[in-house]
């Protein structure tokens, strides 16, 4: 049963990247948590369980056809929303948001869930909708209601990061999917009179919100500190970096979260611009991977999938790195494969995992 | 199945994937860009201020709101006090710099070491405070000395005064460190570990107001750790000032008056329910609390068998005693029982059962109606009164009065009182109501219990006709600049249930205690204005069991407590008091006193005014 074309056709250079990818976050990670005054000395063990469940996890999601998420694809939509239901019944504030689910030891975080749930069943709608005309506006609705209904509960948590993620994601499938040109145009008129006017309708206290999300230096004692603090950080990593544990920025913990969202510039301060574009040229050299298998896919809902996913390590990364850098809003987004973190890591591993499913059977049509 | 891909129309498709790569290309391109100028091109600046991580967040902190009394006296300030710290990334060399300062404050090298040993793990960026509230003289000597202090600071930082120390301290409360606890509790607030927060009082229950916004500076600094510029600031926004319905002058009066007693004043307005007096005696220092309380002071003060530390107006419970006959005739003009030309009489005991129950005058007060047997406080009376009503009857109306309830003073740890029903006794006892309870209930004693303040609360409804106010201790809200942010106003928490001649009826009772020829308060009486009022003996022997823990079995413990309720003027109240004296024996010669001596500066002073108001329009 188990077709001896699978093993000739996996993708171990996709492996290997990821693999590498792994390996440049565990060891800053180690380094970001062990050095100076930090705290947490064991994360890097924990970071290893989790890359160990995320390879099971990796293996066991390509070892089935990858059709089957094509026919369960609502279902696993039930469930992320279920969860994101009930974190918001049930969860536990941390830090001013209810974002986990606290089950014993493991704490959950549902909105990763419902990132990889929502480009499952997106592909499946696009791939029986695909045509060289484009989707009509009518045609669009239903993935309207797919996304909102998770983005808005998401937005409730708050946590406006991994909301705006799953927005990017959707709206890159869509335009990939390709919309009827005056469908595109009606739609963008529509969303750039609609700002004018939502902004209007919002609070006081609300607009300051979005305008120290929009520019950090609104809040210099906050996220506008943290910003500089990152950028000295990898600024004077300079052309070849301080050396590996010798980040002094890292070390007497001046940046914030140095082991999730910024563990980036941990990274640019000990290995410099050559290290940093490394990693940089490591997550292209992934997502035109990605892009590749969806090429390559024969049927659309694997190429849609494989698409998706692509999408979404691109936002990511993208996201995380611009906002250390200072070029975009500060956002909890984490860097893909690299930042400490159980959710993540394991649906980054999954996801993964389905590309190389796509990738094997790309032969084996039906 | 959709078949676009496999034939040559899904040529369409795969043609866009190109584009998408393009648009990749170009976003992470900018990354390049980016890191490209952050490491290349401006690289050595940030290599620069990185070196001694130039760019730190200094605090700004907010100065706490201030409170007042109602008639704008200042009642807690904040004063600069100076806390000497150490940077110890600054202070190189440590030992040397650390042996100088030892020298100067006269105080052993070892000292400070323990303390910057104590302090592992604030960064070596952030002050470790040395001492806290340093005096003048020694802030001068390290002026001074300043260059041979490297690392050394002095940070300004507001510290809380009780101007007033132990007058209203239950009631103002007291500033300490942020708990742990506390911390877990107000997460998100934006507390830190050695913030102050409110702990006991109106300090606590308008924390949210008093607090402010703490700003901040972002500043960069040089090798020795000496600002060289600012780069933002954020300011502290202040706190906001209260008015508490505290009347000052009066309430420095009640705590002379109980000088030496354990006990508690508590007066208000009738007409708005604003507390203009809560004194507890003994009572203590708050300013010990805001630098953190001495373990051999805090000792004392929780060993102290008078428990300086209860707010006994509105903690402690006692049996009313006879101030809750008034309870027990409203109940029964209400309900029919008797009216007001019912008379009772009165031999000097009352036999049911085959018990006998005393009256408080051994030799019987003959026939009486209920006006008398109020200004006369004949149990005789009120125990057939509290038979013929039964126990749940009688209890409906003390709640309706407001007892056994708290009254919902914006206070922690009100407590609630007891009033007994028969259903209460078989739940908490499993033994059934003894009718002869009844007896002892009609007449405060037994298992009745109210606080000071509940009682307040009744004798204000009596006094103004029937309004039960929410007792109120904040008037009002202003921010820094004295705009009024918020007007508080009279909360009705119920009425009495009476009508208007039963109200008739008990006030004219209450005239005759204090203005009666037979009156028990006749001690009380002042010749130019007219108190009405009712006294209370309450025996301790009867006490909730939960207390029976503190109790001290000496003999003067064995003692009555002392009640007394009172309002004025008769026609027109304008003030209530309800006052408790521990083991003061008897209402008349303990409390009646202390409320005639409030009434008479209150009273006085009013009509002064006011007669000043009208001479200079």
């Amino acid at each position: 049963m188990f077709d001896r074309r699978l093993i000739h056709c996996f993708d171990w250079g996709l492996l290997v990247l990821t693999c590498l990818l792994a390996v440049c976050g565990l060891s800053t990670l180690y380094s970001a948590t062990t050095a100076g005054a930090g705290v947490q000395k064991m994360l890097y063990i924990k970071q290893l369980t989790w890359y160990g469940a995320g390879l099971v996890v990796m293996v066991i999601s390509f070892l089935f056809h990858y059709k089957q998420l094509d026919r369960y694809a609502l279902l696993v939509y039930a469930a992320s929303v279920g969860l994101l239901l009930v974190v918001l019944l049930l969860g536990r504030y941390i830090a001013g948001s209810k974002r986990w689910l606290v089950l014993g030891p493991i704490s959950v975080q549902p909105s990763e869930v419902a990132k990889i749930a929502v480009i499952i069943v997106l592909a499946r709608y696009y791939s029986r909708k695909l045509n060289p005309g484009g989707l009509t506006l009518r045609e669009l609705l239903q993935p309207i209601g797919i996304v909102l209904l998770p983005f808005l509960l998401i937005v409730k948590q708050p946590d406006l990061g991994t909301a705006m993620l799953i927005f990017l994601i959707a709206a890159s499938m869509t335009l990939f999917a390709k919309i009827e040109k005056r469908s595109l145009i009606s739609i963008f008129i529509a969303a750039t009179a609609a700002v004018p006017g939502v902004w209007m309708f919002l609070k006081g206290y609300q607009k300051q919100r979005i305008l120290t999300f929009l520019d950090p230096n609104r809040d210099p004692l906050g996220a506008g500190y943290h910003i500089i603090q990152s950028k000295i950080a990898i600024g004077s990593g300079m052309l070849l970096g301080k050396g590996y544990q010798q980040g002094t920025q890292n070390a007497l913990s001046f940046l914030p979260e140095q082991h999730t969202d910024f563990i980036f510039s941990v990274l640019s301060e000990e290995w410099g611009f050559v290290g940093s574009a490394i990693v940089i040229l490591l997550f292209l050299a992934l997502i035109f991977w990605g892009l590749k298998i969806a090429q390559r896919s024969r049927e659309p809902f694997g190429a849609m999938l494989a698409f998706g996913i692509t999408a979404m390590i691109f936002w990511e990364a993208f996201i995380n790195m611009g906002m250390v850098m200072g070029l975009l809003p500060v956002v909890g987004v984490p860097l893909p494969f690299i930042s400490y973190g159980g959710s993540s890591n394991i649906i980054m591993m999954l996801s993964i995992g389905i590309l190389l499913n796509i990738s094997m059977r790309r032969f084996m049509y039906e | 199945m959709n078949d676009v891909l496999k034939n040559s129309d899904g040529d369409w498709f795969k043609q866009r994937m190109p584009a998408v790569m393009v648009i990749a290309l170009v976003l992470f391109g900018a990354l390049f860009v980016r890191l490209f100028y952050l490491q290349i091109v401006e690289g050595q600046e940030y290599r620069r201020l990185s070196e001694n991580n130039c760019i730190r967040l200094q605090d700004i902190p907010a100065p706490r709101g201030l409170i007042f009394d109602r008639r704008g006296h200042l009642l807690v300030d904040n004063r600069p006090a100076f806390d000497l710290g150490i940077v110890l990334k600054d202070a190189k060399p440590v030992e040397k710099t650390l042996k100088t300062l030892a020298g100067l404050m006269h105080v052993n090298v070892g000292g400070l070491q323990a303390r910057i040993a104590s302090a592992q793990g604030v960064s070596s960026y952030q002050p470790v405070i040395l001492r806290k509230d340093i005096d003048r003289d020694l802030l001068a000597v390290l002026e001074v000395h300043k260059f041979d202090l490297p690392g050394v600071v002095v940070n300004v930082k507001p510290r809380r005064e009780y101007l007033y120390k132990n007058v209203a301290a239950h009631l103002i409360g007291y500033l300490g460190e942020v708990s742990l606890k506390e911390l877990k509790r107000h997460a998100g607030a934006g507390y830190e570990v050695g913030d102050m927060i409110g702990k006991l009082g109106a300090e606590k229950s308008f924390e949210n107001a008093l607090r402010g916004r703490a700003g901040g500076r972002q500043v960069e600094v040089n090798a020795s750790g000496q600002v060289v510029r600012v780069l933002d600031t954020v300011d502290a926004k202040a706190g906001l000032n209260l008015f508490l319905t505290l009347d000052l002058e009066l309430q420095a009066r009640a705590q002379s008056l109980l000088e030496g007693v354990a006990g508690a004043v508590a007066a208000m307005v009738p007409s708005t329910g604003e507390i203009l007096v809560l004194a507890s005696s003994p009572s203590f220092d708050p300013n010990d609390f805001v630098s953190g309380l001495p373990g051999r002071k805090w000792r004392q003060l929780a060993s102290n068998p008078f428990r300086p530390m209860e707010d006994k107006a509105i903690q402690g419970e006692y049996p009313p005693g006879s101030t809750y006959k008034i309870v027990t005739a409203i109940a029964g003009l209400q309900e029919g029982v008797i009216d007001e030309n019912t008379t009772l009489f009165c031999p000097g005991f009352y036999r049911f059962g085959n018990r006998v129950f005393h009256c408080w005058k051994r030799g019987g007060h003959g026939h009486v109606s209920v006006v008398r047997a109020l200004t006369e406080s004949c149990d005789v009376f009120f125990y057939q009164v509290g038979q013929k009503l039964g126990a749940d009857r009688l209890a409906w109306y003390a709640r309706a009065c407001g007892l056994g309830a708290p009254t919902g003073i914006q206070l922690d740890h009100e407590a609630r009182g007891l009033i007994p029903t028969a259903a209460w006794k078989k739940r908490r006892t499993g033994v059934l109501w003894q009718r002869g309870e009844t007896l002892s209930v009609a007449i405060g004693q037994g298992y009745d219990l109210a606080t000071p303040l509940q009682n307040l609360v009744m004798i204000s409804a009596v006094a103004n006709g029937g309004t039960r106010y929410t007792p109120m201790i904040l008037k009002r809200v202003e921010n820094a600049e004295g705009k009024i942010i918020r007007q508080n106003t009279p909360h009705v928490a119920g009425r009495l249930p009476v009508s208007a001649q039963t109200l008739d009826l008990v006030r004219r009772g209450l005239y005759g205690v204090v203005n009666g020829r037979h009156g028990t308060a006749r001690i009380a009486k002042l010749k130019d204005i007219a108190i009405c009022g009712k006294t209370g003996t309450s025996q301790v022997i009867g006490r909730k069991k939960s207390e029976s823990g503190r109790k001290i079995v000496r003999p003067e413990h064995r003692r009555a407590h002392a009640w007394f309720v009172a309002y004025a003027p008769a026609d027109h109240p304008q003030i209530a008091v309800s006052v408790i004296v521990e083991h003061g024996e008897h209402g008349s010669s303990a409390a009646a006193p202390i409320a005639r001596e409030l009434i008479k500066t209150y009273l006085r002073r009013e009509s002064a005014h006011s007669a000043l108001v009208v001479k200079n329009p």
